[in-house]
């Protein structure tokens, strides 16, 4: 078992990070030149022409498809972390009421992909 | 809690955070070099005996030049993006243990900054708060080169994180626990968990070169097609952030491979080894076989990167989707059989 104490060693961590992150970000705004600059440099980089609107415009649905899987996956890989961390003492009992969750997860998966909700083209 | 326990901590901080950017710079160094020797080159060899100072230079470099915020750009966001990647690429170190106990003056000392029970879930929970800095850096620059780069290395991220949580899930079966130092102390000698995990380390390995952003899957800041991706706007330090923390999460992917399924500081013989030498030097044998195991996994991730060319984002997402998961979850039923099945034959 581990006591609250254990976890205060990564909240040192934390800060020595947080303090490195700090400094060298802040030191490199200090001493990095600076010059006065124009506002053609200052424009987003698109390959040398002139800049046709912003970047905040829609893009592919596909990627938003993507997260939503994620999210509902990602949820059932947690669920099944406490289920592996004992599941010996669940004996084969156990391990059936597991395989029908996992079936029905990969029912949905083959739905998912016969959907094409996966699909790139 | 005593004085003594804040000092230890304190130093083994301290020792972890300056090892960790140690190895991330030098990293930068033997990539280059691995890359030279793999091509038949020279690589940096200016900066010091074999170019050994290279790193101190391009940090320098990275200190003193000009800093550029586009003009379009969310200031604090653009700000906020390399510093939180950075941020969180050095906290997944603290669960790991990387050595046994060593006695230092007649007090044991754990080589690891703490022990918590749930130590995988820690180190998935802060390596997958990785995407947020590539995320918001992407978006905040206001360039589309950087948004498509940071979609596409959000939605690869959580693509693969999938199929790398359920190939632990298998490794949990065998190891029972979630705690570092309990996975860590079972492999004792050669009982390495990849013995028993092939096909789980295999997809945990692709996962990783996908969680890190490297070649074959390093199509986030894929040059041919977007530039630098979402760190196209980036300079001076902002920029070598970005690197530094691809290569800090390069080595603390390694370091978990090791542990997990290479029996980190474990190695065949060690009794005798432990029993000659004692419990003050015998660990630090074991501190050098899990640096040598890194190592190695580190330049596997180099000699990859020089060999294997990009694969197309479909096919990314497709191998993550319809080839790893299907994979890990059919490693998980095939470990489940196995286990139950001796467990019910050990009762006959």
């Amino acid at each position: 078992m581990s006591a609250p104490v254990d976890y205060l060693p990564i909240i040192m961590q934390l800060l020595v990070a947080l303090g490195f992150v700090a400094l060298t970000m802040g030191i490199t705004h200090l001493i990095g030149p600076k010059r006065k600059t124009t506002d053609v440099k200052l424009t987003a980089f698109e390959s040398g022409i002139e800049v046709i609107g912003n970047a905040r415009q829609p893009f592919s649905i596909k990627y938003f498809v993507v997260a939503i899987l994620f999210v509902l996956f990602d949820v059932e890989v947690i669920f099944m972390y406490p289920w592996a961390v004992n599941f010996r003492e669940f004996g084969l009992n156990g391990l059936i009421e597991m395989f029908i969750f996992m079936g029905t997860l990969l029912l949905g998966f083959i739905y998912v992909i016969k959907k094409k909700a996966l699909e790139w083209d | 809690m005593e004085l003594e326990f804040l000092i230890e901590k304190t130093a083994l901080v301290l020792v972890l955070f300056v090892l960790t950017l140690t190895i991330a710079a030098y990293s930068t160094w033997a990539e280059r070099k691995v890359a030279a020797w793999l091509q038949d080159r020279v690589g940096p060899n200016r900066a010091g005996p074999f170019g050994l100072l290279q790193p101190l230079a391009d940090g320098g470099k990275m200190f003193f030049k000009e800093e550029i915020i586009p003009s379009g750009a969310n200031k604090y966001l653009f700000i906020a993006g390399p510093s939180l990647a950075l941020l969180v690429s050095f906290l997944g170190t603290a669960v790991i243990p990387f050595g046994q106990n060593i006695e230092i003056f007649g007090r044991v000392v754990p080589l690891q900054v703490t022990d918590i029970n749930v130590g995988i879930l820690y180190i998935f929970g802060v390596v997958s708060l990785g995407v947020y800095g590539i995320m918001i850096g992407g978006w905040a620059s206001n360039n589309k080169y950087s948004l498509m780069g940071a979609i596409r290395g959000a939605s690869q991220n959580i693509s693969y994180e999938i199929a790398m949580g359920l190939s632990i899930i298998a490794l949990l079966m065998v190891t029972n626990t979630l705690s570092f130092k309990e996975i860590a102390a079972q492999q004792h000698g050669w009982h390495w968990n990849v013995l028993y995990q092939p096909l789980g380390f295999l997809i945990f390995l692709i996962c990783a070169f996908a969680e890190t952003n490297r070649v074959p899957f390093d199509l986030p800041e894929c040059e041919t097609e977007l530039i630098g991706g979402y760190q196209t706007e980036y300079s001076a330090f902002k920029m070598g952030a970005y690197m530094f923390a691809e290569y800090i999460n390069m080595f603390v992917s390694s370091v978990v491979m090791a542990v997990l399924y290479f029996g980190g500081y474990n190695y065949p013989g060690m009794d005798a080894v432990n029993q000659a030498l004692g419990p003050t030097w015998s660990p630090l044998i074991g501190v050098g076989v899990m640096f040598f195991k890194i190592i190695a996994f580190i330049f596997f991730f180099m000699w990859v990167r020089w060999t294997v060319p990009r694969f197309r984002y479909d096919q990314l997402m497709d191998l993550g989707w319809k080839v790893l998961i299907p994979l890990a979850i059919a490693n998980i039923v095939i470990t489940a059989i196995v286990i139950v099945g001796f467990d019910l034959f050990n009762k006959l």
